[in-house]
């Protein structure tokens, strides 16, 4: 598909640092977890979470991400997508543990909504640095119940996401759906692997995507060689033990680099 | 079976370069997925983060891609072909490009030891300033790459050629000359797209590569003339997405097929692929591939 030319509506101010664009496009089939390629024009075009249908969450690190804090409503972008395969969708009843840290709210967001408007329980570990970096706070409270943890203890829990983690009994959960850092993931789905639950735990992954649309092969992970951007970017966490996860990932000249 | 260059194939799918080829485990999973062997993305002389996105995208008729050959260059890849070597069984083509001859047979000499089944030239990226089809539009670099290429590895050396030229058998014979065991057609057509509402060129680098159905009557008029005035065997490429065309390529004088761009569709498509020529030659009584390669020229 060609990019969908999205006008810009809203623009609300997350954290100093994370900004949500609404758009005059609305993809109606996205699911919680598929993500949309944004292309800035004459910059780069970067994978971002559907963090609502007509919706982004961005955290501001680079070339396209600045170009991006500049704009203002009624300035426009490309959209393409939706993408990749999402969360498993939430039934009712069902209990349901979400793990956020920092932007990985982004396709969070949509799955807590989604969980509590088909009846099932959602709880929700919501870390950041900071209290003034925690997004969406809100949002996951009006699903269900939220633990909070910073770094720096100005809010919630000091300590990290695993803090309130080690602390939990997971075999409540029929699903643990968990976004954040590649360390924070992977410190999550050892411990889980320690209580036997990483088969009923999903990660959505993060690495570096040329054609997004599963051909190129550059987002490809040892040593199944599965596609983050097709297979993914939300995987089972038995897919992601004994795989280069939490160990290296590959650069835009696919490179090995260190996680 | 099929026997190409010297090389046995389990079947006459081939993984086409720069699709799901930048690590052994990607090329490992395509050997499973059914391929008769792969061909590696193209690996050149330093490492090349590649053309900015949108790199490729998917148009009404075909893909058009600029990735701008990202590779970890031969020093970092060399491990990966070792990979796809030991986790595969199926040969493995190492794709190379360089911009002069001696980087061509730098690369080529970097990624011997990892032992590559033969290698593929690429002079044909219709995108990469001062690479490929820059090189492969010019009869006498084709040659001399070609030829000391062939005097520095010890396995068969396949050209791919660029379909955008004025007359592609003066390239395949210029490659033939040059000690290619085979020639390899086509690499994309040169294309562009540009959206309407801000008038930008759609692909971070303008301009870039045509692939996918669109370039399928290309692809079988290019192998077509290949097929008749070279004695070195054709590998086609572009387009191919179903048996039906496999065999269609074959006819036109093709001794295997490689597939990019169907891969969008699924991974199963070489096994997909090769299962449906298979029945198709057993349902129309041939003995082989080798009965319908070059079926076309023979009927009239
Ligand atoms: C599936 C997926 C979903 C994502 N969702 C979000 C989200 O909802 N919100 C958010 O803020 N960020 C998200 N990201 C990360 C986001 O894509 C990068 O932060 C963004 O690309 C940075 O672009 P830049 O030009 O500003 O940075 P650059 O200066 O270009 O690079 C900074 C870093 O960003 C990453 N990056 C750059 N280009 C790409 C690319 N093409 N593919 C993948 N990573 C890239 C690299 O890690 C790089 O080191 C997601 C990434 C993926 C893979
Ligand atoms: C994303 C993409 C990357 C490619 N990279 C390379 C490459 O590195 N080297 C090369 O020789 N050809 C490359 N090609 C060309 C393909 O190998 C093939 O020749 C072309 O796509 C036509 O075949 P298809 O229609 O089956 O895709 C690339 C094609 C695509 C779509
Ligand atoms: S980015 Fe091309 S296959 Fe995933």
């Amino acid at each position: 598909m060609r990019p969908i030319n999205s006008k810009i509506t809203q623009i609300v101010e997350e954290t100093p640092s994370i900004r949500t664009f609404r758009f005059d496009t609305s993809l109606d089939d996205a699911q919680p977890g598929q993500f949309v390629m944004v292309w800035v024009r004459g910059v780069d075009e970067v994978p971002m979470g559907c963090s609502f249908k007509n919706g982004i969450t961005v955290q501001k690190v680079g070339d396209a991400t600045s170009r991006l804090f500049e704009m203002k409503e009624g300035d426009s972008v490309g959209l393409r997508g939706p993408f990749g395969k999402g969360f498993t969708l939430p039934a009712k009843d069902e209990n349901i543990l979400i793990i956020a840290g920092g932007v990985g709210v982004a396709p969070l967001g949509p799955l807590a909504d989604e969980a509590a408007s088909v009846g099932a329980k959602v709880t929700t570990i919501l870390g950041a640095r900071t209290e003034s970096e925690l997004v969406f706070e809100q949002r996951f409270s009006e699903a269900g119940d939220v633990h909070v943890t910073t770094d720096d203890g100005s809010a919630g829990t000091c300590g990290f996401v695993t803090t309130v983690l080690a602390e939990m009994d997971v075999s409540e959960y029929d699903r643990i759906c968990v976004c954040g850092p590649e360390i924070m993931m992977f410190n999550v789905l050892k411990m889980l692997e320690e209580k036997g639950a990483h088969d009923r735990a999903e990660f959505s992954l993060h690495r570096y995507f040329k054609c997004a649309i599963g051909v190129c092969g550059a987002c490809c992970m040892d040593h199944e060689g599965l596609r983050v951007c097709k297979d993914g970017p939300v995987l089972n966490g038995s897919l992601l033990l004994d795989s280069e996860f939490g160990n290296y990932k590959r650069s835009s000249s696919s490179q090995r680099v260190k996680v | 079976m099929v026997k190409i260059t010297g090389i046995e194939f389990r079947n006459p799918t081939i993984l086409a370069s720069g699709i799901m080829g930048t690590t052994g485990a990607s090329l490992v999973r395509m050997a499973n997925s059914g391929a008769g062997a792969v061909v590696t993305k193209s690996i050149g002389p330093e490492p090349k983060i590649g053309h900015p996105n949108p790199s490729m995208v998917k148009l009404d008729c075909g893909f058009l891609n600029a990735m701008g050959l990202p590779n970890p260059s031969y020093a970092d890849f060399d491990n990966e072909i070792k990979i796809a070597k030991e986790g595969a069984d199926v040969p493995v083509i190492a794709s190379i490009f360089g911009g002069n001859a001696e980087e061509f047979v730098r690369v080529a000499e970097g990624l011997a030891d990892a032992k590559p089944d033969a290698f593929e030239l690429n002079v044909s990226c219709p995108h990469a300033e001062g690479y490929g089809a820059t090189i492969g539009t010019d009869s006498c670099m084709v040659e001399a790459i070609t030829a000391a290429v062939c005097d520095s590895v010890d396995v068969p050396v396949w050209v791919k050629l660029t379909p955008n030229v004025t007359d592609i058998k003066s390239i395949g014979k210029a490659a033939e000359n040059g000690g290619a065991a085979a020639v390899v057609a086509i690499n994309t057509l040169r294309g562009m797209a540009i959206d309407i509402y801000s008038g930008y060129p759609i692909l971070g680098n303008r301009f870039g590569g045509l692939s996918g159905s669109a370039v399928k009557p290309v692809a079988i008029k290019c192998v077509y003339d290949l097929y008749e005035a070279l004695d070195i065997p054709v590998i086609g490429v572009g387009g191919v997405s179903s048996w039906e065309d496999a065999v269609e390529m074959i006819m036109a004088g093709a001794s295997a097929v490689q597939i990019g761009s169907a891969v969008h569709e699924g991974v199963e498509v070489f096994g997909d692929i090769a299962t449906g020529i298979d029945q198709f030659l057993q349902n129309n009584g041939y003995a082989g591939v080798e009965d319908i390669t070059g079926l076309a020229h023979e009927v009239i």
